[in-house]
């Protein structure tokens, strides 16, 4: 089970220190070199001798056609370690300008090729995993919170503030939520700055979700409410409020955690897919939602494999929350029974 | 159950928030917001708007300029047919190979198929979409994308209906390969729980052939909980089928709703959004239909 | 003989008395008109006299343990009066109940239900202590780990989970927790079903060892007649709701007046004689 966090914790620490890590600025645009299929790496040169660190060679437009590329054996770049390149903001805060790694200019490394404004993908996928994952996470609070307030509410106190509760979580498990996010997004202003996008993203799929968690959640109020060591707990006159914290919070926890890792996958794929569709973040900011855009251009489908590279990265974080989840769950049931 | 039809009602509190909206002015000059009554206040404009929606008359689409309900019958008609054809596929396929799944439990036949779900639940809908596009358009096995091929009033009927089919398979795939690995996992954790109770035992004890124990015996005891999950699961197949739906082209609700939201075509939105719930209701009504049915429990109650 | 029983029981002041007490339990089926009606108690009159055991007896579903459950106003009656140390209880607020919380404590039957997994001994005897407020953090413990030596268990394992003691051992912890804050009069619902033989008795020695050191009175509640003739200095029988029988323990072993009081007195004597006198269609 570690290996699956740790996992997880190294692909969200790399999105953390997306500044630092990406070479270069995510909206940088080189109009010269559009669609330039992933910098090769070579670690042997053209004389046949091994180099332990890797070079590439840049990438020239072949004359007279269009995006089709060829590497000048001309002059080989070695890849170097921090270097020093576009400004970028640690954490919104600091500012700072050394770059993981790089290539001296005019070369370009673009370790997932680039898009039809020359942009590197590479640093793109990395910034857009911040709002993508981002939204994904906070939006995941939001549905715990509302989850875990209404469920316990509903479990504790019971008769029709239950019924209620559970009739409207029912509603909101049967919408169909795609439908839902969009008549809410029509019945808004179309051109909205991208924090207000982002915000209204998040607490729109939040909202839409709290129905499962709140009804786990009120299942295990309901059975703890029960239990002898509450109603002893009344005998020496606890509140309502000491029962909650002390005897029935502490078992929402484990459930609350396997939603969690369920539910950002979904969040994340949700705030893609509205980007996808161009109603949520839009250019130039990148999110993988936008960056899979390009894809429904049919030539950029056919020709442009590597424009696929923000899907294998939802499905590597999917994989992962998805195993995390699968293990907390089998925890959770080897403790209760 | 029977207040699903507050969702019937829900889209229908949307229309009050039009006149917050200053975004239409600019779309339609003062002579139009009157002839379409926008001027007026907003309770006698939703009461009119109610009556209207009951007499059939659904509204005035401003971008395509036809009544929304002519709009509304053809693509609801497509998106019925897409995640009516995607469900019974579905189905179809993950009852039986659940059921013989659940037989074999223990087995490397179900390590290998919650490996495989696994991963495919991993995978959102819409790279599977991507994906499947791509191989085809690579490979041209099957039109990629639209409805009809270029040429289509010529071709004869049966011609029409195999190119219909042909146009169809790359949505529908997508939408099972989609919703597959969750059913199947529920189906065969449903059989494989039945399947250990004592009754069970005591009915293979007694000799009853293989076959008929699966589907005679243990499948309807595992039906109920499938059958709530069908209810469940209409409102994420229509939500799965309208980004589909736009991303191959499949000219059903979801493109619909999708223009109509870009262009502020308000009662296009508000039509494609009821009529969704309408499905959705529909597929839910359905599904207790089946419970009461399937499983006499539910009847006593 | 009934001036004389009078004159016994006029001689200390009761300690809680029970009049006329009634409760229904009700449940309806969702969805449906059918009701399913259960008198738990019907018209009791019981009286709890102070520094005695006091047991109350009766098969399943006679109504002990609700009446029980009322008397430390767990549950609210529909009819009737409750009094404890002269005061009329029944009808108080949860605000004037504050005062009276500490003096009526429980210990129940499922030792395994009535303590949270997720404490430990030392956070389950100290709880109670922490909600009244009465002392701070340090002090709590220092009392739970006193309360824990008190009962029998070593103070050293006071951060082990509830889960790591025995049956027996669960019943002591719980028998702690419920003098913590030094109660009057302590009710126990069954709290000794369910355990062997050896161990009841040791808990039963405990119990007397700490009636005398704080002044406890005990109302046990018990299917076990034998077990109560062995304790109880008052016995109450119930039935199907009411009270059928009640006096010393003299008075109820020596000359039952209950045809059903005989039944159980029968059925506490060995299998042989209890398979003789058992007659078919005999009431339960």
């Amino acid at each position: 089970m570690w290996a699956a966090v740790i996992f997880l914790a190294l692909l969200h620490a790399v999105i953390v220190f997306a500044g630092f890590i990406a070479p270069y600025d995510p909206v940088g645009q080189n109009r010269d070199l559009p669609f330039v299929p992933p910098t090769r790496l070579h670690f042997i040169d053209a004389q046949g001798f091994f180099h332990i660190r890797p070079f590439i060679y840049q990438s020239t437009a072949r004359p007279q056609s269009l995006y089709e590329y060829e590497e000048s054996g001309v002059r080989a770049y070695p890849i170097q370690l921090f270097v020093r390149g576009p400004e970028y903001k640690i954490a919104g805060l600091f500012s700072s300008r050394i770059h993981l790694f790089s290539v001296e200019g005019p070369a370009q490394i673009f370790l997932a090729g680039s898009d039809n404004y020359g942009r590197d993908q590479f640093s793109r996928i990395l910034y857009g995993g911040r709002i993508s994952l981002g939204a994904g996470l906070l939006a995941t609070a939001i549905s715990l919170a509302l989850g875990l307030l209404l469920g316990t509410f509903s479990g504790f106190y019971g008769r029709w503030v239950d019924e209620s509760v559970m009739r409207t979580a029912e509603l909101f498990l049967v919408l169909p939520w795609l439908y839902l996010l969009l008549a809410v997004r029509a019945f808004l202003p179309l051109h909205i700055s991208p924090i207000q996008t982002f915000c209204l993203l998040v607490v729109v799929i939040g909202s839409v979700g709290w129905a499962r968690p709140a009804r786990l959640v009120r299942g295990i109020v309901l059975t703890a409410k029960t239990r002898k060591y509450v109603v002893a707990s009344r005998g020496f006159g606890a509140s309502d409020q000491h029962i909650l914290r002390r005897h029935v919070l502490p078992h929402t926890y484990g459930v609350l955690l396997t939603q969690a890792a369920l539910l950002v996958p979904q969040y994340v794929i949700a705030e893609v897919t509205l980007s996808f569709l161009g109603l949520g973040l839009s250019e130039p900011l990148p999110s993988w939602g936008n960056l899979l855009a390009n894809l429904q251009q049919y030539n950029v489908l056919v020709s442009y494999w590597w424009m696929f590279a923000p899907a294998l990265v939802l499905v590597v974080f999917s994989l992962g929350y998805l195993a995390v989840a699968d293990r907390i769950l089998k925890q959770l049931q080897s403790i209760t029974v | 159950m029977l207040c699903f039809l507050f969702a019937d009602l829900a889209p229908g509190s949307f229309f009050d928030e039009i006149t917050l909206n200053p975004q239409i002015s600019p779309e339609t000059v003062a002579a139009l917001r009157s002839h379409y009554g926008l001027d007026q206040p907003t309770p006698v404009r939703y009461v009119r708007w109610v009556t209207s929606v009951f007499k059939g008359e659904w509204g005035y689409s401003f971008a395509y300029n036809r009544s929304v309900s002519s709009l509304l019958t053809v693509r609801a008609g497509n998106t019925l047919l897409l995640t009516g054809m995607a469900t019974l596929l579905v189905w179809l396929i993950a009852v039986p190979l659940g059921i013989w799944i659940a037989d074999h439990s223990d087995g490397w036949v179900d390590r290998l198929c919650m490996r495989t779900t696994s991963v495919l639940l991993s995978v959102p809908e819409l790279v599977v979409a991507l994906g499947l596009l791509y191989l085809v358009v690579r490979t041209h096995v099957l039109p990629a994308g639209g409805m009809v091929s270029l040429g289509f009033d010529q071709l004869g009927r049966w011609s029409k209906l195999s190119d219909s089919m042909m146009h169809l398979m790359v949505p529908v795939i997508t939408l099972v390969l989609s919703s597959l690995p969750i059913l199947l996992r529920h189906v065969r954790a449903s059989m494989v729980e039945v399947l250990n109770t004592p009754f069970i035992h005591a009915a293979r004890g007694h000799g009853v052939a293989r076959a008929r124990l699966l589907f005679y015996y243990a499948l309807p005891a595992a039906a109920n909980p499938l059958i709530s999950l069908f209810g469940f699961s209409v409102g994420g197949l229509l939500s799965g089928s309208l980004l589909v739906e736009v991303v191959t082209g499949w000219p059903g609700l979801g493109p619909l709703l999708l223009e109509a939201t870009m262009s502020r075509d308000l009662y296009v939105v508000v039509g494609a959004v009821m009529s969704s719930t309408l499905l959705m209701i529909v597929g839910n009504l359905l599904a207790d239909v089946m419970l009461v049915a399937a499983d006499p429990r539910v009847r006593m109650q | 003989m009934a001036a004389e029983q009078a004159a016994k029981r006029a001689v200390k002041p009761a300690l809680a008395r029970v009049k006329a007490l009634s409760k229904q339990y009700v449940q309806r089926r969702a969805f449906s008109r059918t009701k399913f009606v259960v008198d738990a108690l019907k018209n009791v009159d019981l009286e709890i006299q102070p520094e005695c055991l006091t047991a109350l007896v009766g098969s399943s579903g006679s109504g002990k343990s609700t009446l029980a459950s009322c008397l430390a106003m767990l549950e609210k009656a529909d009819a009737g009066e409750i009094w404890f140390e002269r005061e009329e209880i029944s009808h108080c607020s949860a605000r004037e109940l504050a005062w009276l919380r500490p003096k009526i404590q429980m210990v129940f039957q499922d030792s395994a239900g009535a303590l949270n997994p997720l404490f430990s001994a030392a956070q389950i005897i100290a709880e109670p202590l922490e909600v009244q407020g009465r002392e701070s953090g340090r002090q709590v413990r220092r009392r739970a780990c006193e309360l824990m030596e008190e009962v029998g268990l070593s103070a050293d394992w006071a951060d082990r989970s509830a889960l790591a003691f025995s049956g027996g051992q669960r019943q002591r912890l719980a028998i702690a927790r419920a003098i913590a804050l030094q109660p009057t009069l302590l009710i126990l619902d069954e709290s000794l079903s369910g355990l062997d033989l050896v161990t009841q008795a040791q808990i039963l020695n405990l119990l007397a060892d700490i009636r005398v050191t704080h002044s406890l009175t005990y109302l046990l509640i018990s299917h076990d007649l034998s077990l109560v003739g062995q304790v109880a200095d008052h016995i109450a029988v119930m039935h199907r709701g009411t009270i059928i029988e009640r006096g010393t323990r003299q008075e109820v072993f020596g000359g039952a007046q209950h045809e059903h009081t005989r039944e159980l007195l029968a059925s506490t004597q060995t299998l042989e004689s209890a398979f003789r006198t058992a007659r078919p269609g005999m009431r339960p």
